[in-house]
């Protein structure tokens, strides 16, 4: 089985988040990048079945030249292969514009059996990528995948929804998202450290692709983050003491909720 | 006339609260721009309630009513969605971002070529375009996009957006999709017992850390939580040490939450956490430690040994509702 993994590298979830000056983006300068936790899921998921079954696992990636440091990681962890596709500044946001030019460097260096992503990227939030690339490459996908089996071209997964599961049972070649409870990602050894060394990262450019980046990123744009706001800072809040008489602040605390917050 | 287009989802023939909110702010919207509002409904024995979203704002409804429908699939009602669009051309396709409409909007932007607002928590339609204004980096950041001039996808945060209706009758019109081979099928529902609440979509939650010592001692969360009505949420903590399943993993990695009370028992409020609940309307903090995080974002806290002061609130609960 050919395994390719989409890799988004993203800051690490225990940032302080600064808006930049242009107003519309994150400020970069002391941030900390990893690979997208839901994604780590989606990189587990492809080693075990390369261990299970034999094949190889592609990660690609597309965003600026950091993010080559996650391709590293990924290869530290198992991967065989790593792709680059450059770029990504201009069309930041745009998750059809992304899905783009993942489909594009997919279709460049495939064919593979089944793709894995993460069931969203931390910091766009927005669960989009996976299903656009699934639909853009004429794939079937499941998303949030919690649990899954590899027949003979076929994958039965359990997917998240509220209140339950869904069991899909879907042809290959299939995208899968990844939800946590899916595996426990391995750390990177020092031998994986050692080798991943040694492998040659491919590297495109997105006219390579036969994509125009600037185009995407303008008139070609389906979706453009115009500001970025940070959530106004809560104060004066009610904090009550509950050590010496847990009854009366209970009490207190109920009343509130009902008379001031209108809450119950 | 510009038009907006619902997708509106029901679940073994329930029409979802979570989509009758998308229509309400279509409609809404659409009411000031002088727009209108179709919906599109697909499933199988359907027709009472594609009737029934005349009420709700949609002056036309289009309904895929076919044995195919009946379960979800992907590929399936994005078809049932592109052939609604080829038949009002609207600016816009509105769904609730559940779990079935987080799966199918990218995949239906996708078919349009369109792009896609998601979970978005407010709307603004002003000469034409849409804006609309979104959490991101968890909630860390709010951000304010729109599609460029293009028509585009929404999907729309669950419990944000008011459902009214607005008592109308819709023409119904039956939609002939044709969705090609569906490659991927549900092949079986598994309903978790008992049903509960689940966070994402409910309007109180009481939540569980660490701080909670045990797996037994949800009990405690459990009777508030069915006092007030709730969901019950977890940290990861708990999640990580197998007292409850993921699905009630509130934050990052789990669920984003807006509830209108969220109730935090024993929750330091790691950052990670703070990301998936910050956003809620009144948050409660009930933690032994003064320094806890938790209490920064908290509208009301108690300081205290949550084994005491989660039984004392429940009986205080107990004797409003009683008075009430
Ligand atoms: C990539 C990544 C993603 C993550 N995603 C998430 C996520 O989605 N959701 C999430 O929650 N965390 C997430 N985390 C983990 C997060 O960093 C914290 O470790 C976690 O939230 C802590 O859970 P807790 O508050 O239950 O436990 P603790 O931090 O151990 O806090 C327990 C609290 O209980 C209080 N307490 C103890 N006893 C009592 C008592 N008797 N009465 C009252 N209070 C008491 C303590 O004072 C303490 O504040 C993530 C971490 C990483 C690295
Ligand atoms: N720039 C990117 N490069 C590679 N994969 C990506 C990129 N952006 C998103 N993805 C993949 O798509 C998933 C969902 O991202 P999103 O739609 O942004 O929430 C991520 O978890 C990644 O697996």
């Amino acid at each position: 089985m050919k395994s390719c993994v989409l890799m988004a590298h993203v800051p690490d979830t225990a940032s302080v988040i600064k808006i930049a000056g242009s107003g519309n983006r994150i400020d970069d300068a002391d941030i900390k990048w990893i690979i997208s936790p839901f994604d780590e899921y989606a990189l587990e998921e492809a080693i075990r079945l390369k261990e299970a079954k034999g094949g190889t696992v592609t990660v690609v990636t597309y965003g600026p030249e950091r993010a080559q440091q996650g391709l590293r990681e990924c290869l530290a962890r198992g991967a065989d292969g790593a792709v680059h596709v450059k770029g990504g500044e201009g069309t930041f946001g745009d998750s059809l514009a992304i899905a783009n030019v993942l489909a594009a460097a997919v279709r460049k260096v495939g064919p593979f059996d089944i793709f894995f992503t993460g069931v969203m990227g931390v910091g766009s939030d927005s669960a989009l990528v996976g299903a656009m690339v699934a639909e853009l490459l004429d794939v079937p996908h499941v998303a949030g995948v919690v649990k899954l089996e590899i027949g003979e071209g076929t994958i039965m997964a359990h997917r998240e929804i509220e209140g339950g599961a869904e069991v899909v049972e879907a042809r290959l070649p299939c995208l899968i998202t990844a939800q946590k409870g899916l595996n426990d990602p391995r750390y990177p050894s020092l031998k994986g450290i050692m080798a991943s060394k040694k492998v040659a990262i491919q590297a495109f450019a997105v006219a390579d692709l036969g994509l125009d980046e600037s185009a995407m990123a303008g008139a070609d744009a389906t979706c453009r983050w115009k500001a970025l706001t940070l959530p106004p800072a809560k104060s004066g809040g009610v904090l009550l003491k509950g050590e010496d008489d847990p009854g009366g602040a209970a009490r207190e605390l109920a009343r509130l909720l009902r008379e001031q917050a209108k809450a119950i | 006339m510009a038009c907006i287009l619902v997708f509106v989802e029901q679940r073994n023939g329930n029409t979802r609260k979570a989509s009758l909110e998308a229509l309400s702010e279509a409609k809404r919207l659409a009411t000031a721009a002088g727009w209108s509002v179709c919906a599109v409904i697909a499933g199988h024995g359907i027709a009472a309630k594609a009737a029934e979203l005349g009420a709700w704002g949609a002056g036309r409804v289009y309904i895929a009513d076919e044995e195919r429908f009946a379960r979800y699939s992907s590929e399936g009602y994005a078809a049932v969605v592109r052939t609604a669009t080829e038949k009002c051309a609207p600016a816009a396709v509105f769904m609730a971002a559940t779990a079935l409409g987080r799966d199918l909007s990218g995949r239906v932007a996708a078919r349009l070529g369109w792009g896609c607002l998601a979970d978005v928590t407010r709307l603004a339609l002003d000469g034409g375009t849409l804006t609309a204004t979104r959490p991101v980096y968890s909630g860390k950041a709010f951000a304010m996009l729109d599609g460029s001039g293009k028509p585009t996808v929404v999907t729309l945060r669950p419990n944000v957006f008011a459902a009214e209706t607005v008592g109308g009758a819709a023409e119904i019109e039956a939609l002939q999709a044709v969705p090609g081979e569906i490659r991927a099928v549900v092949k079986e529902i598994l309903a978790k017992e008992g049903a509960e609440l689940d966070v994402a979509e409910a309007d109180v939650i009481v939540t569980g850390g660490r701080g909670i010592k045990g797996p037994e001692n949800f009990a405690l969360i459990r009777d508030l939580a069915k006092l007030l009505g709730a969901a019950v949420g977890a940290s990861r903590a708990v999640v990580d040490a197998g007292w409850i399943e993921h699905s009630h993993q509130v934050g990052q990695t789990g669920k984003v939450v807006s509830p209108s009370l969220y109730i935090a028992c024993g929750v330091s409020g790691a950052i990670q956490h703070l990301a998936g609940m910050s956003s809620s309307k009144i948050i409660v903090a009930i933690n032994k430690d003064a320094e806890a995080p938790i209490f920064k974002v908290a509208d009301y806290g108690i300081v205290g040994d949550l084994f005491q002061i989660v039984p004392a609130l429940i009986e205080e609960v107990r004797k409003l509702k009683a008075e009430a």
